[in-house]
């Protein structure tokens, strides 16, 4: 077994230190009827050669992007990741370390961390950012419960323009909790609704922009009635490439920030695992979730980081932590701050107006076709189509075609009337043929 | 002197230069590295994007204009920062990790190689479930194999760590409860020496939190167990092997209480890797348990996650498993992604999408390259591991559970450390001066000055004896009479930085450059 160092001698010199005979001896304590004598009903171990023919097999069973021409979004975006950023990540120093409790030998993540909780506060324009949480859907459930726990009230109200995964992970992690959730209909431009659902027991009110529709909204006015009730507004971003383009949500008002942070760094993988980016204004940063790195010095004097302010977490406070997270997303949060640093601002920039480009070209050419009406009014690189059949049925048919041609709307959410509703995104990394092929191929399965 | 025929020396000369310092403050080559905002160069980048002009009409108002302050790298530079900064970092590819509770073995690196493949890395979540059958199919491959360890018949898959595997298979329980009319259900028993993840999981779904106690020997207190059951207990949290290393011999009469009782029984799989391939939790009366993949199946810790924690369930439990479920049919496979049918009764989605994919393949490599018979291998050396090293150390350093054998990590305690001036915290830093990580310290709470060392399967015999042969030389070190302990409460002297002010971070919290 190539991943076993020991062989038959090293073991019976070791059982011969520890004095019993066998192996078998040392899980005495373990219940007779519950010991197993022989390994259990799966196949026998397999080469790597056997493995990688397997995983493979299973891999071909696949349509991967690059066999097609591919406009999938909502929530989780394709762009291009440079070389470098794979390369980095599996380094065994970054990939074989554990979290950095010994901040003596971990100053390369620390300071790593340091930095991504820069960049976060940065691009988001808030004051503080925390080390990553799992995802954006969760980082958006952290957020309900932080504002929850700063307003101590107990109700959230949640903008028709959430993406609904996102909606039922809070209502699943609030509710497990006590608050209490309003779940406004879903709408292209929702965000505006949230405004007559502010009371005075509202802790936060939790928009989405660009929204799961592609709408790309203005918080200002929102951000001032959230605020004027006593209550936080939550901004969630599914597309933070979209923020070298648009508003900074603390520029529009935010408290929070919960975001998905895939689209920088990290690749597809079938949605997951990716890398939750949670930011606030400062006087939040003692309620905050998830990890924290912060600046320090040595004995020496010198400037070091450490993991801090762990008095809110679940190994020191047990029940009394602020949320029960233990680990960050700490290789994708590395593969982000990478990505971020070598793209700067000035790259941001260039692929942002790119991926608004692309996005408003397809606009153009998919609404000249007969049926297809655009539903967005305003967005980034994504937008929603009402088409004149089901959008399941459509893009099962241009999937037949090598077009992977975005997610119906009633995939990700149940209710009547949004049957024909298709959510359509493009970046930087289509071709003018993708759209040609798109064009085509919807324009054959309308006919 | 010996020298070349051009007159270049070829052997040392000069041995020894006492209190040597660089001009320009080097470290020789362990370079030192600025941070990527101390330049304040915002214009340069490190890719080769064209600076288009848009129109942007329909977003006017809504366009950033401020300076964000993010600076850009070009490729050689960034480069240059992250390998300088991964000098800093200690990694299992270097040296044995024995961080007790947190399994650091060996990360195949097939497992990266597979979890790159095109048709699994570069693939939507969203995409017509037709396009991505090989994508469902190993969902349900892996979840055939963790069943099939487990021996339970049920497997939530979407928890993206171990803690949130806890919370999944809480709130299954809690809607379990519920469903039964038993509502009132809101005490989890936790024993004191609990993962610190258990009680706030516990408190984080509204139950409230009974500690029982444990007995000399380290196992849970059946009698104080029964002391503490009450009609509004909805669960036990246990780990097994617990925390202390130590198989809870009593565990079937344990689960046969608590469900006499009414509750169910979680248990924390933390430490699965102890007796994969060797014992189901399903024969011991699990009812729900986590499994973190990157513990027991080596997907890497990257620095701290991501991680995976599929959460098994009995039959009891499997109707309430959160959204989404795989289904197969003959029409291949399906997604089942809301509430319908035989998963009405889930309580809700844990995330968005489907969970960790990238850890699912990583793990089913893993998997399937060790098989049955190496997966027994696994826990047999693991445990054979810790028993050595515990043999091996247990004459100078004390063990607070000394009868019988421990499972994948020995526990010792600082009995043997009093009155020598050095703690626990500074026997863990000097072990950095020769080599090694420090153990996990402090932990479990019930151990005073707990060192818990867990080697994994995946030590040589010659990495072990070269544990045993540095902490012997420690531990001897450490009890000499002398009044001149700074080799320890200074430590460590030979890391790349000193011991950190953490009373200093947190008081004057900078979170941000």
């Amino acid at each position: 077994m190539r991943y076993l160092p020991l062989n038959d001698a090293d073991r019976a010199q070791m059982l011969e230190t520890i004095g019993v005979a066998s192996v078998d001896d040392l899980f005495v304590d373990v219940p007779e009827s519950a010991r197993l004598s022989t390994p259990v009903d799966l196949p026998p171990f397999a080469g790597e050669l056997e493995v990688e023919a397997q995983m493979a097999a299973l891999a071909a069973k696949n349509l991967s992007p690059s066999q097609a021409a591919f406009f999938v979004g909502a929530g989780a975006y394709r762009h291009h990741i440079p070389a470098t950023v794979d390369h980095i990540i599996q380094r065994s120093e970054y990939l074989t370390s554990y979290t950095p409790y010994q901040p003596e030998i971990a100053q390369g993540t620390l300071q790593v961390l340091f930095e991504f909780q820069t960049q976060v506060a940065r691009l988001t324009g808030m004051s503080v950012a925390n080390a990553s949480l799992y995802d954006g859907s969760t980082a958006a459930a952290e957020g309900v419960l932080m504002a929850a726990r700063v307003t101590k009230r107990n109700k959230a109200v949640l903008s028709g323009g959430l993406h609904p995964h996102y909606r039922e992970t809070v209502e699943t992690l609030a509710h497990a909790v006590g608050i209490e959730t309003e779940a406004l209909t879903p709408a292209i431009d929702a965000e505006a609704d949230t405004l007559s659902h502010i009371g005075p027991d509202t802790a936060c009110v939790v928009v989405q922009t660009p929204n799961v529709f592609g709408t790309a909204t203005d918080l200002t006015k929102i951000a001032e009635a959230t605020q004027a009730a006593g209550a936080l507004l939550i901004v969630v971003v599914t597309e933070v490439m979209s923020l070298g383009l648009l508003k900074s949500p603390a520029e529009m008002g935010a408290d929070v920030v919960a975001a998905e942070g895939q689209s920088i760094g990290v690749p597809l993988s079938y949605g997951g695992p990716y890398v939750g980016l949670f930011a606030a204004k400062d006087k939040y940063l003692r309620q905050m979730p998830g990890r924290l790195c912060g600046e320090t010095v040595d004995a020496n004097g010198e400037r070091g980081f450490v993991l801090t302010l762990s008095t809110r977490e679940q190994h020191i406070r047990r029940e009394k932590a602020t949320s029960n997270i233990c680990t960050n997303s700490g290789l994708c949060a590395l593969a982000f701050s990478i990505h971020l640093s070598l793209l700067g601002q000035t790259g941001l920039k260039r692929v942002a107006k790119i991926n608004y480009q692309k996005a408003h070209d397809l606009k153009d050419a998919l609404s000249a076709i007969d049926g297809v009406e655009v539903l967005t009014p305003r967005f980034f690189n994504e937008f929603t189509l009402k088409l004149p059949k089901s959008a399941d049925q459509i893009v099962e048919a241009l999937a037949a075609k090598g077009v992977l041609g975005g997610v119906p709307f009633s995939r990700l959410h149940r209710g009547e009337g949004y049957e024909n509703w298709l959510i359509v995104a493009a970046t930087e990394t289509n071709t003018e043929a993708d759209q040609a092929q798109f064009v085509a191929a919807l324009t054959e399965v309308l006919a | 002197m010996s020298m070349n025929r051009t007159g270049r020396p070829t052997a040392p000369v000069v041995t020894a230069h006492e209190g040597f310092a660089s001009l320009t403050d080097g470290r020789g080559l362990l370079q030192s590295e600025r941070l990527i905002f101390e330049k304040k160069d915002y214009t340069r980048t490190g890719v080769d994007f064209a600076d288009i002009e848009i129109a942007a009409d329909d977003l006017s108002g809504l366009l950033r204009e401020e300076d964000m302050g993010l600076p850009g790298l070009t490729e050689p530079e960034a480069i240059r920062h992250y390998v300088r900064l991964s000098q800093y970092n200690h990694a299992i590819d270097l040296a044995l990790y024995p961080l007790g509770s947190c399994t650091m073995k060996h990360n195949p690196r097939l497992n990266e190689k597979m979890a790159r493949l095109t048709g699994l890395g570069d693939i939507h979540p969203l995409q017509p479930v037709s396009t991505v059958q090989g994508a469902i199919q190993l969902m349900d491959v892996l979840a055939r194999w963790l069943k099939t360890l487990t021996g339970m018949p049920a497997v939530a898959l979407s928890p993206k760590a171990g803690a949130h595997g806890e919370l999944c298979g809480l709130l299954a329980i809690k809607a379990a409860h519920e469903a039964s009319g038993q509502g009132h259900r809101r005490t989890v028993l936790v024993p004191k020496s609990a993962h610190g993840t258990n009680p706030a999981t516990a408190a984080f779904v509204g139950y409230s939190v009974r500690e029982i106690g444990q007995t000399a020997d380290g196992r849970v207190d059946i009698a104080d167990l029964k002391a503490r059951l009450s009609d509004d207990v909805a669960a036990i949290m246990l780990t097994n092997p617990n925390t202390c290393g130590l198989f809870e011999r009593d565990i079937i009469a344990i689960a046969d209480i608590i469900h006499a009782a009414g509750g169910y029984f979680y248990c924390d799989g933390a430490n699965f890797n102890a007796i994969v391939g060797r014992v189901r939790p399903g024969d011991l009366g699990v009812d729900a348990m986590h499994i973190n993949l990157h513990k027991t199946f080596s997907t890497p810790h990257g620095g701290g996650g991501p991680g995976a924690g599929p959460v098994v369930l009995s039959e009891a439990l499997a109707a309430f498993a959160p959204a989404p479920w795989v289904v197969s049919g003959a029409d291949g496979f399906d997604l089942l992604e809301h509430g319908e049918g035989e998963s009405a009764a889930n309580f809700g989605r844990m995330c968005a999408f489907h969970g960790q994919m990238g850890m699912y393949i990583r793990a089913l490599t893993y998997m399937l390259s060790h098989g049955a018979d190496g997966l027994r291998q696994v826990s047999g050396d693991a445990v054979l591991n810790a028993n050595y090293i515990k043999a091996s150390l247990s004459d100078l350093m004390s063990v607070p559970f000394p009868d019988g054998p421990c499972m994948h990590e020995a526990l010792f305690d600082d009995k043997w450390l009093e009155g020598t001036g050095v703690t626990t915290l500074d026997f863990a830093k000097a072990m950095i001066d020769e080599g090694f990580h420090p153990m996990t310290m402090y932990f479990p709470l019930v151990v005073h000055g707990a060192m818990l060392i867990e080697p994994t399967e995946t030590e040589s015999k010659t990495e072990l004896d070269r544990f045993i042969t540095a902490l012997r030389a420690l531990a001897e070190d450490a009890v000499k009479p002398s009044n001149d302990k700074t080799r320890f409460t200074a430590a460590p002297h030979l890391a790349p930085t000193k011991r950190l002010d953490e009373t200093r971070a947190a008081r004057f919290p900078r979170l941000v450059w």
